[in-house]
């Protein structure tokens, strides 16, 4: 709905303008380009071989399939051919693991795991033991040769360094972030290019958006005097959380589910939280310890509930774009898993028809999350600094 | 029965009730817009964030049976 | 659960790249576009009101013509009252004039006529007065020898000789 009275509007001010084609041909050539960019990585990185998995015969297990899908992982990994065969071939893109360990700076590439995440294989780098349990790094203690689990597949006589991984996530967030820099800036400069301030190519394309953010999210929620302020804050953040959770709607990416992971959604929401908290004023402070306009009592009562309002703010925010993209993301691949959990072919009609549609509605949603974490960030900005009027 | 068992219960009736509140709004937002089409868009944009409220209690909902 | 357990390499890495991204954007990307949007509508505002002036001054210098064209008709129409009003009062002065002047000159000519009058009939006077003592004379001569005859003569000369 949103999405749909979105577009037309672009349209509508496109058609406007009598540009309709030129934008056409830079959305194209954007679409070349990023299409290009990502196979060139796939195809520059090496073809990772080998790795044997345990018993082929074992049964599907949807759970853990999906929870590696949603997770994040050290290497990215394309595709597995020849699998359960002799020649099982994994394509993946290996990232560095960055690890800082008791004796300094420990890196390797993820590669050296060959695929490993139960903790078979054993790295040793900088005279420790490195394991992948579960796509997370343990660093076995002094004198273990293998890991051991518990019952949950927790290892027992292992601990986890701290992390600095170049993993599958924060690789995906830094194509994310070229993106948005290269669409950003071509816009940016199409400006200083035309002397009139006419937009034309992809400036045409960025600009309602650009303005989106302006009038409906920062001035009816800021105010009109004050939004100025937060403008680069609401836009970046707005253009980073839709893009990254449109790249988690790609396939071939596997998945990579950076907006759909707390952490990710965590520091933005702090950073909401930090902003909220140093605009605050004189009345947005006072409304939280001495509510005005209500007897001495329930000032009283209201203020511990206010204080908790603080902070349950910005973890609504967190928690909200974290659930909304994973849960998308593990109703699509549970509906696929539904043809091995079958193990029949006749059910891949069914399951491909829901999973594509779930996936046109989170289409949808990776616009309307992006806008609602923008709102509410914005709303809390104004609330922060509402001036008394009472 | 498991307490995850219990807490995937608890998760559900949390959706239940985000279900019937996000309901309420969509109706009534509908009505609004069937009612004042020229305010389709402001009442478009309240209603989502008001959706955004309802379904973030339920997320805390789903949240708890996660870390149960 | 190990799903919501934040994992610190990404936090480490999402803050440094948001930041980042932050800056970069916010120097490189949002603020000429931000401010070529605003300056593009700071220019439309300006030259709608330049044009709500320019229709505001159109107006004014309409109505200016109008006044203008009413008054130069109004003052047509006086200059044409006071041509009229002139031409009229010249005539009425001439005809007045005129008739003083007719009036003086038959009042001349009635007093020199009067005075020739006047001198003719002093003259005549003296003339008869001369005509009847040179008659007066004769008679005296012829009848004053005829005592009757005398009186008889100065009776019928007296009856003649009577002046109006």
């Amino acid at each position: 709905m949103f999405v749909n009275s979105f577009n037309v509007r672009t349209f509508a001010a496109n058609l406007k303008e009598g540009i309709l084609k030129p934008q056409r041909m830079t959305l194209s050539t954007l679409k070349r380009t990023v299409f290009t960019v990502l196979f060139l990585s796939v195809f520059s990185f090496g073809f990772a071989k080998d790795a044997k998995e345990g018993g082929d015969d074992e049964k599907f297990d949807a759970k853990s399939m999906i929870m590696h899908h949603v997770k994040d992982a050290y290497g990215m990994h394309i595709i597995t051919l020849n699998e359960g065969k002799e020649d099982e071939k994994h394509i993946t893109i290996p990232l560095p693991v960055i690890l800082w360990t008791d004796n300094g700076l420990t890196t390797f590439m993820s590669s050296e795991f060959h695929h490993d995440y139960h903790g078979h294989e054993i790295v040793e780098k900088n005279g420790g033991k490195f394991v992948n349990v579960h796509e997370k790094i343990y660093q076995l203690n002094a004198g273990e040769t293998a890991v051991k689990l518990d019952e949950e597949g927790h290892p027992t006589n292992a601990e986890m360094p701290l992390d600095f991984s170049i993993t599958r996530n924060v690789f995906m967030m830094w194509i994310s972030v070229a993106v948005l820099l290269l669409i950003f800036f071509t816009a940016a400069r199409r400006y200083k290019k035309s002397s009139d301030n006419v937009p034309s190519g992809i400036a045409s394309f960025v600009e309602p958006l650009v303005v989106f953010v302006r009038d409906e999210i920062a001035k009816p929620m800021i105010g009109e005097h004050k939004y100025k302020k937060y403008m680069p804050y609401l836009l970046t953040v707005f253009f980073f959380i839709w893009i990254n959770n449109i790249f988690g709607l790609i396939p071939i990416l596997n998945g990579a589910n950076l907006s759909g992971n707390i952490a990710f959604t965590m520091v933005l929401a702090i950073f909401t939280f930090i902003i909220t908290t140093f605009s605050g004023n004189k009345n947005y402070w006072k409304h939280i310890f001495w509510m005005p306009g209500v007897p001495v009592p329930m000032k009283i009562f209201l203020a511990p509930i206010e204080i908790i309002g603080i902070f349950t703010k910005p973890i609504s925010l967190m928690i909200r774009l974290f659930a909304n993209i994973t849960a998308g993301h593990i109703i699509i691949l549970a509906l696929m898993s539904l043809i091995f959990i079958f193990k029949s072919v006749a059910v891949a009609p069914v399951s491909v028809a829901f999973s594509l549609f779930i996936g046109i509605i989170e289409i949808v949603v990776t616009a309307i999350q992006a806008y609602i974490f923008t709102v509410l960030s914005a709303l809390y900005f104004g609330m922060a600094t509402e001036e008394a009027h009472h | 029965m498991t307490i995850t068992g219990i807490a995937a219960i608890g998760a559900g009736l949390a959706a239940i009730g985000a279900g019937v509140g996000i309901g309420k709004i969509g109706g009534s937002a509908m009505e609004a817009m069937a009612r004042q089409p020229e305010m389709h868009g402001k009442i478009q944009s309240s209603a989502l964030i008001l959706a955004a409220f309802v379904e973030a209690v339920a997320l805390f909902g789903v949240v708890a049976a996660l870390i149960v | 659960m190990d799903l919501i357990k934040p994992g610190f390499g990404l936090v480490f890495w999402t803050i440094i790249t948001f930041l980042i991204l932050l800056f970069l954007l916010r120097k490189f990307a949002w603020k000429p576009i931000l401010g070529a949007v605003s300056e593009r509508e700071e220019g439309i505002k300006e030259a709608l009101a330049s044009a709500e002036n320019a229709r505001k001054e159109m107006e004014n210098l309409q109505a200016d013509n109008e006044r203008i064209l009413q008054e130069a008709r109004a003052e047509r129409e006086a200059m044409l009252k006071d041509a009229r009003e002139i031409r009229e009062q010249t005539i009425a002065k001439a005809e007045t004039e005129a008739q003083e002047k007719a009036s003086k000159i038959i009042e001349k000519a009635q007093a020199a006529i009067e005075s020739e009058k006047k001198a003719a009939m002093a003259e005549l006077k003296s003339h008869v007065a001369g005509l009847s003592l040179d008659i007066a004379e004769k008679v005296v001569r012829n009848e004053l020898s005829n005592k009757d005859k005398q009186l008889k003569l100065v009776e019928d000369m007296l009856g003649e000789a009577t002046l109006k």
